[in-house]
């Protein structure tokens, strides 16, 4: 990864993911070596939407590498409109940080902040539009448990408004996998992932249920079907109901299947298929410290590199 | 049909865009960003009988030679366009217009949650793909509709 912005899935390539990975590999085998790599240096964590494991876990990550974290704290998404601009907001922080992550309810607004601002940019989710760094843990979740050749993934939920399966869509295409997208109509991929998918010529196979294409998966990967996307409350359950998975719908699982999903999850995973083999979903969590640690660490040593070549001249 | 059957005078100095798509004309205008405050001298002829297109529009700017990069992006609304430039009453030049990379600050993006329609002091910007654009910013695709997003 030559850039030192991570904005979008598209803008990796399967080298640029492999090295994440490989380094990631190598944080979670000793941790110890990468401690305090970033010493004296600061991450400034912006979010202009609630999350606390998205925020928890860069924090963690940073401290790890020992990079001092300052956050903006929690600000009502429905005033940010009225307030400042993130132009000027991330200009701003960008005099006190070394790096932003940044979470926000619009579409494109980390590559707009990436515009204003010379260090490195972590979009940890834009409105519906992506959420990279979710990918590489999602990624390093699959590869850990299967490789990444030969693969074939269901992608299930809320595929239209579900940043984090537009990133992985997207970045499945850098390698040998069959995607399924199981959703009910009204929540298919959006044209814009569609556009990209098909750019680089992967098939876009799409199933109204789980049922006929359960055999064939080694990942599962279970999204949430939120209630603000249906206008009223029972279509809503009605719909909803029917992409909700237990430990009797795994029975015709493969043995080897990964049951994913980005968390948190509501009820779209029962709790008896927590005590299955299936379940990697916490363990996806945790992979979440190693993955932004090889991450900002390469981000960073991108940025210092760049800053390097820009004296030398 | 001769130049004298259209009704539209003759200019001297200008451009003339000719073979628009008929209905375009307006949009034309408003992609050039000439909305008659310069005083420059425009002429619009509109459903104008036409052997290529059936019927076509077709807009006459006095005093004004625009360059090949600001006609470009008319070739989103107006593909068959032809862009003369007059000097003393005679074509100069005749040139078609070619489809751009990208076209920046033309169209506002369809998408009511990208982050180019809140207040941020950015241009929008879209990058020409084959059968329409694509915001840079939120990545929406807007195909036949692009008419319906011009915004200067
Ligand atoms: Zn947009």
């Amino acid at each position: 990864m030559r850039q030192d912005h991570l904005i979008t899935a598209t803008q990796l390539s399967r080298d640029d993911i492999e090295a994440v990975l490989d380094r990631a590999r190598e944080v979670a085998a000793d941790p110890g070596a990468y401690a305090g790599r970033h010493a004296g240096t600061m991450l400034a964590l912006c979010f202009f939407e609630p999350s606390t494991r998205t925020r928890m876990s860069f924090d963690a990550a940073a401290q790890r590498l020992g990079i001092d974290t300052i956050d903006m704290g929690d600000v009502d998404s429905s005033s940010v409109s009225k307030g400042e601009s993130l132009a000027d907001t991330v200009r701003v922080i960008e005099g006190y940080a070394d790096s932003i992550v940044l979470r926000h309810p619009s579409e494109g607004a980390a590559t707009l902040a990436a515009e204003f601002v010379d260090v490195p940019v972590i979009n940890a989710g834009d409105g519906a539009g992506q959420h990279p760094s979710q990918t590489l843990l999602d990624l390093h979740t699959i590869r850990e448990n299967h490789g990444l050749d030969d693969l074939t993934v269901g992608i299930m939920g809320d595929l239209k408004y579900g940043r984090t399966v537009h990133s992985l869509a997207t970045a499945l295409t850098n390698f040998d996998a069959r995607q399924h997208f199981i959703s009910p109509e009204s929540l298919r991929l959006p044209r814009s992932v569609r556009f990209d998918l098909h750019e680089t010529g992967a098939q876009v196979r799409e199933h109204d249920d789980l049922e006929a294409v359960l055999p064939e998966l080694d990942v599962l990967y279970v999204t949430r079907i939120q209630k603000e996307r249906f206008p009223d409350e029972n279509e809503y359950h009605r719909v909803a109901g029917q992409y909700r998975i237990d430990a009797d719908t795994l029975e015709a699982a493969p043995d080897d299947l990964t049951v994913m999903h980005p968390l948190p999850r509501v009820d779209e995973i029962a709790p008896d298929v927590d005590d299955t083999d299936h379940a990697r979903y916490f363990e996806q969590a945790h992979n979440g410290i190693p993955v932004r640690m090889a991450l900002l660490d390469t981000l960073l040593e991108n940025a210092e590199a760049a800053e390097g070549l820009e004296v030398d001249r | 049909m001769s130049e004298h059957e259209l009704r539209v005078s003759k200019i001297r100095d200008g451009t003339v865009i000719d073979h628009v798509e008929g209905g375009q004309a307006l949009n034309v205008l408003a992609i050039l960003g000439i909305d008659g405050s310069e005083g420059l001298g425009v002429s619009v002829g509109m459903n104008v009988p036409s052997d290529r297109l059936g019927r076509k529009d077709l807009v006459k700017v006095e005093g004004r030679e625009l360059s090949q990069s600001e006609v470009d992006v008319l070739s989103l609304i107006a593909p068959e366009a032809t862009i003369n430039i007059v000097r003393e009453f005679e074509v100069v030049e005749k040139n078609r217009v070619t489809r751009p990379d990208s076209v920046v600050g033309v169209l506002s993006c369809p998408n009511r949650n990208c982050i180019t329609n809140a207040e941020e002091p950015v241009e929008t910007r879209f990058e020409v793909i084959a059968d329409g654009v694509r915001c840079d910013y939120c990545s929406t695709v807007l195909r036949s509709d692009i008419a319906e997003h011009i915004d200067v």
